[in-house]
Parts: C-alpha cells; structure tokens; sequence
C-alpha cells in the first residue's frame, strides 16, 4: 500500500495474496484478489499475525462502511471460514498465526445465498 | 505446520469437520462428506431405481454441490436415478442474469437436462413487478411462496414427481430455531423431516404440482463443509445476496446459528437432531400432509434463491431484532398451539399477509393480523384481552380451490397473494398508520411495517 507513512524497505514488509469469496470480495471493492504489502511488525515491534491483518484490512482495504460484516467482537465474524494457504486456520492457531511472505489467506463467506 | 490427516495419515491437514473436529486431508474430506450423504440418501430410502429427479439449482453453493454429489454417487453407487437441473426465475432484473449463466455451465459440467421456469409463466408476475405493487420492504414472502410453488408446478411441466433442494444442517438449525422461538411446533415438525412432501391422495390428476416429493439429501450437511467441499473441488458456483429486503428473524437465528457454532461446532447437528425429536412428540405430527401444508411459509425454501439466507449480512441491530421477534414469539406463545396455522404465522411473523383480502372468511383473520402489528403493546396486556382463545379447528389438508395445490386453506398462500395482488394497488401506502382504514391494505402494509421497525 502506498499510503504506509515512512517509507518501508523490502525487508520490513510481506508480500501477500488476500482473497475474499462467497459475497465477502462485495466489501472489498468487488475485487476478489488483493496483492498486498504489510508490514512484518506491529507497531509494539511483534510479529504480524492474523489478528493484526483482520485488523489493517479492515482499516486499510474495506470501503465499506459495514464492518460488522467482517469483523464482530474483534476477530472475524462467525459464518466466515478463513484458510491459510489452502488449510483450515484452526490448524494454523488462528488469529495467532504469523503471517509469512507468500502467504495466501482466503475468507469465504458461507451467510451468501445457497 | 499443519498436523497428518487422522484418516490417511499420510497428506498433511487441511480440513477441521466441524461435527467431531477431525483433522483431514481434502481428499479423505472428499471420501467421508460423500459417504455421509450417501448413508443419508440409503438409511432413508429417498430415491427409487428408475426415479426422475428434478435438483431445484439455483446456481448458489448448495445446490451446485448437491448436483455434483448427486452426479458422483449415482456413477459411484449406481442408483439408477434420471437427474435433471430445474431452475426459477424470479424477473429481477440483474439478479438471475449471473446466477442462471452458472446453472447453465452446471448443466454442462455434470451433463444433465436444465429447465427455467419464470414467475411470470407461472403466476402472472415477475418479482420486480410485485415489488412495483407492494414495496420494497417485506416482498420475500411473495418471493419465497411463489418459489416454493414453482419448483413443484416446474417439476409436474416435465413429468417429474420428486424434487431434491440444497438445505443443509445450518438451515434445518435455522427453522427450528425460528419455530422454536416462534412456538410454532406443528411446523418445527415438518421443517425436520427429511422428505417434507407425500402425495396428495386427493389428487387423481397425475400431472397435478400438488403431487411432488420433496426431499433435502443435505439435511444432515453442515454448510461449513458445503464451501469448502465446492472450494477444494473447485466447483462453478455463484454467490449474490437478494436485492429485495430479507427477512430479518431468519437473519438473527442464522446469526445464533453461527455463533453457537464458533463455541461448540455440533450445536448445529444438535439442534437438528433436538428438533428431529421435539417433532416426535408434536401431536399428529403429519408425515401424512409433508411440507405441503407449509405452502402457508415455505419453511426454508427462500435459501434456494438467496432470499432470507442473504441475512447474515443484516449485522446491525440484529439483538434488537431478535428481541422485537421474541416479543411476536410471546404473542405466538399466549396462543393456542392448536391455533391454525396460518393464523399463527400472522400473528408470529408478521409476514404479508394478505388473507383477508378477496376470500369471504376474512374476519377472524383480520382481527389477528391487525393485533399483531401492535405487538409489543399486546405484551404488556400479557394474558388481557388482546388474543381471545378461540375455538381452532384442525388443520385439514385440501387443495386449493384455485390451483390445486395442496393447502389447509380454501385457497392456498400464493393464490391469495395473487388475488391481493391482482386486485389491490397499495404500492403508495407504505408508510400508512396503525389504524389502515381498508383492511385490504392492511394485510400487505402489515408485514411492510414489521420489516420497517427493524430499522433496515
Ligand atoms: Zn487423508
Ligand atoms: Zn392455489
């Protein structure tokens, strides 16, 4: 993202695919794919991890108004299966998992018409 | 890194089932999700050898998996079942357009025979045009009753008797819970059943649409593992919210549904099986009149087109609504169980009711539809003189006098919509008053307001 404050080097951020399905990518811009940059840390110096993505998505890649459709009780909303590199992030620790570069994370929404 | 698959023990883990939190890999998934609904579709005998099945697609997660499954098992098991795609289509202008493209592609992927059947051809109207007449607010009550019917006036179109629908374990969770919180148990108790539509002995036409089985070979499936059975497999499906308001109690027990499954993961299968068994003890609970009495509400059937099953996105307020629905649920309660039915679902849901309007027993209902839309106000005179007990006859199931279908009423639910459509122009009094000063509008601005209050 271009609008990160100071400038950061290669070494201090991830490169990631971000991908939103099932209705989500309607949050999202309609886009269905984000290519992104994050920062490797936290602002308190810890590694980023999925609760901070959730976080800096909302805060940096949703337009939406409607938060709540992401996020509830600060973690994602229940009826919003997240995979890490094509498994269950329940196997990965959840919102614990430390993002690494190359990472594919998907939200899929399952609250969508069937 | 993720742990080995608990099946194979071999590929590492990708899948966590949510019913006994085993650890898989897709493929092993792929195997057990497959053999779980073969076993649903053997343990209860749903198809015969020779059986022309019509899969109700609507192009959404669902049904696509249900015709993929289906395809696999029949080429795996030989059932000997001819499978055909039946499709609806609405007339909502943009809304069908994407999702009939990928029922299409479906018919092509897994070779079957496709039929869309407009709403139109079938009543007259399309959805754009019920919504010219009476607002967008609270239209998914047409949408889902005309729905329902289509798929069985489809299916008679081609000769087909049976119709299978893509409901899964989180809907059936969601309609008991809606009829639990409603204390609707006549209908808890059919919503549960697997096959939830038995021929109609009155009918002697065999191209009578009142004479269609209707089963839900996913009833037993969570819909966790739908999506990720449809995502691993890649499967072809489209997602679209309905542009039209959806009903907000479904979209609250659906937000139950999901939280009680982020705490413990079997609540969803628990509070199928829990209904399963309440339904055992509703009295005369009958097999015998299936789902067809549910011609009143379609139990689940606005999911096949994404109707109500949009709601998880009505985030906002929804313990409001829920309270708001408890309340309607209070005045459900005071009544009689015994209560007819359609009458309850007035007075519980505050649907679009549109009984009064052009058939000659109006009265009685009116006095309900118009009670309930003082709801909470009924609740402080708990037990008062808002709801007279009355003397309720039982539910006999007839035809429609109209179009056959198989209904309790004189006239079945999609008729008395058409006649209040046909006949009414309410479309400019959305924002009436409590006290209509016609009771033909009241019926239609009745549901029109319960939506409203909803703070949609
Ligand atoms: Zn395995
Ligand atoms: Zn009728």
């Amino acid at each position: 993202m271009s609008d990160q404050a100071p400038k950061m080097k290669d070494e201090d951020t991830l490169s990631i695919t971000v991908e939103f399905t099932g209705g989500l990518e309607m949050l999202f811009s309609n886009e269905r794919k984000h290519s992104l940059s994050i920062p490797i840390r936290n602002e308190d110096g810890t590694r980023t991890n999925m609760a901070a993505l959730v976080d800096y998505l909302c805060q940096n890649l949703m337009k939406d108004p409607r938060k709540d459709l992401f996020i509830l009780d600060g973690t994602v909303r229940p009826g919003i299966l997240v995979l890490i590199n094509d498994a269950d992030w329940e196997l990965e620790g959840e919102d614990k998992y430390e993002i690494e570069s190359g990472d594919n994370i998907l939200f899929v929404s399952t609250l969508h018409g069937g | 890194m993720a742990p080995a698959c608990e099946t194979c023990k071999a590929n590492p883990a990708q899948i966590v089932r949510p019913k006994d939190r085993s650890k898989l890999c897709t493929e092993c998934f792929f195997s057990v999700f497959e053999a779980e609904i073969h076993h649903t579709i053997t343990s209860n005998a749903l198809f015969h050898r020779g059986e022309k099945i019509a899969i109700g697609a609507s192009g959404g997660k669902d049904s696509t998996v249900l015709a993929s499954v289906l395809k696999t098992l029949d080429e795996r098991h030989d059932y000997g079942v001819e499978l055909i795609l039946l499709s609806i289509d609405e007339g909502i202008k943009g809304y069908r357009d994407d999702s009939l493209m990928t029922v299409k592609r479906n018919a092509k992927q897994y070779e079957m025979p496709l039929t869309i059947v407009g709403y139109d051809e079938l009543y007259g109207w399309t959805m754009d045009q019920v919504v010219e007449q009476v607002g967008k607010k609270g239209n998914c009550t047409y949408c889902g009753v005309f729905r329902r019917q289509a798929l069985d006036r489809g299916a008679a179109r081609l000769g087909v008797r049976h119709v299978v629908t893509g409901h899964n374990a989180d809907d059936v969770a969601e309609t008991v819970l809606m009829n639990l919180l409603r204390g609707d148990l006549p209908r808890l108790s059919r919503s549960t059943s697997i096959v939830t539509s038995t021929p109609s002995a009155a009918s002697t036409d065999p191209n009578s649409h009142s004479n269609i089985k209707r089963s839900k070979p996913l009833k037993y499936a969570y819909e966790k593992e739908i999506v990720l059975y449809a995502h691993h497999k890649r499967l072809d499906y489209f997602t679209t919210e309905c542009i039209y308001s959806p009903e907000a109690f479904r979209g609250s027990a659906r937000a139950l549904i999901k939280n009680l499954e982020r705490l413990r993961p079997s609540a969803i299968l628990d509070v199928v099986r829990s209904g399963e068994d309440m339904a055992k003890l509703v009295p005369g609970s009958d097999e015998g009149c299936g789902g067809a009495c549910s011609s009143a509400v379609p139990a689940a059937e606005e999911e096949e087109g994404g109707c109500g099953s949009a709601n998880g996105r009505t985030a906002g307020g929804e313990m409001a609504n829920l309270e708001q629905q408890l309340v309607q649920g209070d005045v459900a309660t005071e009544h009689d169980l015994e209560v007819e039915i359609t009458l309850k679902t007035v007075a519980s849901q505050g649907t679009n009711d549109v009984n009064g309007n052009g058939n000659g027993n109006s009265n009685g209902k009116l006095a309900h539809v118009a009670q309930s839309s003082n709801a909470r106000k009924v609740r402080k005179n708990k037990g008062g003189q808002a709801f007279i007990p009355r003397k309720t006859p039982k539910q006999v199931m007839g035809q429609c006098r109209i179009c056959g279908y198989l209904s309790s009423q004189d006239v079945c639910k999609a008729c008395v919509l058409l006649e209040g459509l046909n006949k009414s122009r309410p479309k400019n009094n959305i924002e009436i008053g409590y006290e209509p000063e016609d009771s033909e509008v009241q019926g239609i601005t009745n549901g029109v307001k319960q939506v409203h209050v909803k703070g949609d």
